[in-house]
């Protein structure tokens, strides 16, 4: 429980995932509350994506208990997860849209396709166009996936990730193998839906300067730009770091405490504050 | 030993539980009507010229070798019957249903296997969809469909490819060759003509499916669920046509 007593958003208790017979998430606990954001770094194989997939139940753990909005997700079925997976969005580390749909059946699919989302068909298409207009993408409705660039994509999957308006959001190294400044351009966005929607993020990353801008920066909707985070335009940003190596959950706390760390491994992901 | 039989053993149990949920799904919903237009289309309108070229081709080459076999009893006017049996029962449901593995069991198994490593299959899981109920029943179904109709398709080229031969080459009438051929056919041959493809289309759809939905290890393994599945079907095609014919042997309606 938080301080205010609010219901935890996501909590993992004592998590422990294998595949065949190898851990690759041990014992690991956390809870993440409302409009916080997780910053979730580790290496390559460390179980960050397994992670991000055992809290929308994708992946059953073999022991310990996984709930998101209070509910046990290891005790229900598929049919029932349904329910939970719509109020969470995920962004798939490679976007994960679907090759044969083009860019608007795309965005489209979870208003059909969640049960419990209930569009109806005519706010469908406006509803599309408005999640694209989020991320900027207005002009690709009629295009395929693989029409679009590495950086366009990833924004279309953040735009069907958030089309249904999900209070929790997981991104999956949305910046990975972009460039600098595309990379850029989807942590905005990232910090965007957090401002706008007031989601709760869980945000897994190898770049330290991704949590950095989701610690310390906020969206301006005046401007629509990304600006440093003061405590005169109302409270900053509840950014938590966790990371994680070969499974194991090694560090959690603020950033302050990330970058004072003396452990080598930690400390490798980060650099000094710009 | 134990552990040589145990990824058989659970494959086999992946595959039956597989098969459970795609033929439940069936009778429930949400039913996706589109999906299975667009595959019978993709499955069955797709496989229509190679079906036909080779219905045409077998029933060619039933018609010259059955001729030459017939000549030593003096009984080429039986080309017609000879062609209708082989065709009805074993050649038109065995070699669509062998064309059908190569063409779609691979085909089936590459799409669902990129999907799979490209994480498509967990985005449909998160955006509310069972993918068993989206990707695979729609599949089943409309193989079950086409497979039936496309050996009928084989089953009368093959027919016309052998008339041709018939007439062509050995110089019997048109009416003596459709009159034997019309004639050799009984109900039980009609019979096991169209089971064998529907059983084959089981086959053919239900292991695309499932060697693409367990690829891993990147384009790589697409290509290995790719190849497995074209030659699991295969396999199991045969295995399957013995089953059946024994069984209808067996019955004493062969």
């Amino acid at each position: 429980m938080q301080e205010n007593g609010a219901p935890s958003i996501v909590r993992f208790e004592n998590v422990t995932v294998s595949f065949e017979g190898e851990a690759v998430l041990a014992d690991v606990s956390f809870e993440a509350f409302e409009g916080e954001s997780r910053v979730i770094l580790g290496a390559a194989g460390s179980g960050k994506t397994v992670l991000l997939k055992t809290a929308l139940g994708l992946i059953r753990p073999d022991s310990g208990r996984v709930l998101a909005f209070g509910q046990d997700l290891g005790a229900m079925r598929e049919t029932e997860l349904f329910d939970i997976r719509s109020r969470i969005g995920m962004l798939f580390q490679e976007s994960a849209l679907f090759d044969s749909l083009n860019i608007e059946e795309n965005v489209a699919y979870p208003l059909i396709n969640q049960r419990s989302i209930h569009c109806p068909a005519r706010e469908v298409h406006g509803r599309v166009e408005q999640a694209l207009d989020f991320v900027e993408l207005g002009g690709t409705l009629e295009k395929f996936p693989s029409e679009l660039s590495g950086g366009m994509r990833r924004r279309a999957a953040i735009a069907r990730a958030v089309v249904t308006g999900p209070p929790l959001v997981l991104y999956d190294s949305p910046s990975a193998g972009l460039d600098p400044i595309t990379a850029h351009t989807i942590m905005a966005l990232l910090i965007k839906e957090r401002d706008t929607a007031q989601t709760t993020t869980l945000l897994v990353t190898h770049r330290y300067q991704d949590g950095n801008l989701m610690a310390n920066f906020r969206y301006n909707s005046k401007n629509g730009r990304l600006e440093p985070a003061r405590e005169a335009d109302g409270p900053l940003p509840r950014t938590t770091f966790m990371v994680l190596r070969e499974g194991r959950l090694i560090f959690e706390g603020d950033q302050d405490q990330l970058e004072s760390t003396a452990d080598d491994y930690i400390s490798k992901f980060c650099k000094r504050r710009e | 030993m134990l552990d040589l039989l145990k990824e058989p053993v659970l494959a086999i149990q992946e595959f039956v539980v597989l098969a459970g949920r795609a033929f439940r799904n069936i009778f429930r919903a949400p039913h996706y009507l589109d999906d299975v237009i667009l595959q019978m289309d993709t499955i069955g309108v797709g496989s229509l010229v190679v079906v036909v070229l080779v219905g045409l081709f077998s029933g060619i080459v039933m018609a010259l070798q059955m001729s030459r076999a017939l000549a030593q009893y003096g009984e080429v006017e039986k080309t017609g019957t000879l062609v209708a049996i082989t065709l009805a029962r074993e050649l038109g449901p065995v070699l669509t249903a062998i064309m059908m593995a190569g063409r779609n069991s691979s085909g089936i198994a590459s799409e669902l296997g990129s999907m799979k490593v490209t994480e498509q299959i967990d985005a449909m899981r998160a955006l509310g969809t069972d993918p068993i109920q989206k990707l695979v029943t729609p599949r089943l179904e409309a193989t079950c469909f086409m497979l039936p109709l496309l050996t009928i398709i084989a089953d009368f080229v093959g027919l016309f490819g052998g008339w041709v031969i018939s007439v062509v080459k050995l110089h019997l009438t048109s009416r003596l060759y459709w009159n034997s051929a019309w004639q050799a056919l009984e109900w039980n041959d009609v019979a096991q003509g169209l089971i064998k493809p529907l059983v084959f289309a089981v086959v053919v759809s239900l292991i695309g499916c499932f060697y693409g939905l367990r690829t891993t290890g990147g384009t790589q393994g697409v290509g290995r669920a790719t190849t497995q599945a074209m030659v699991a079907a295969t396999i199991m095609i045969f295995i399957t046509d013995v089953m059946i014919t024994e069984f209808f042997v067996s019955q004493g309606a062969s």
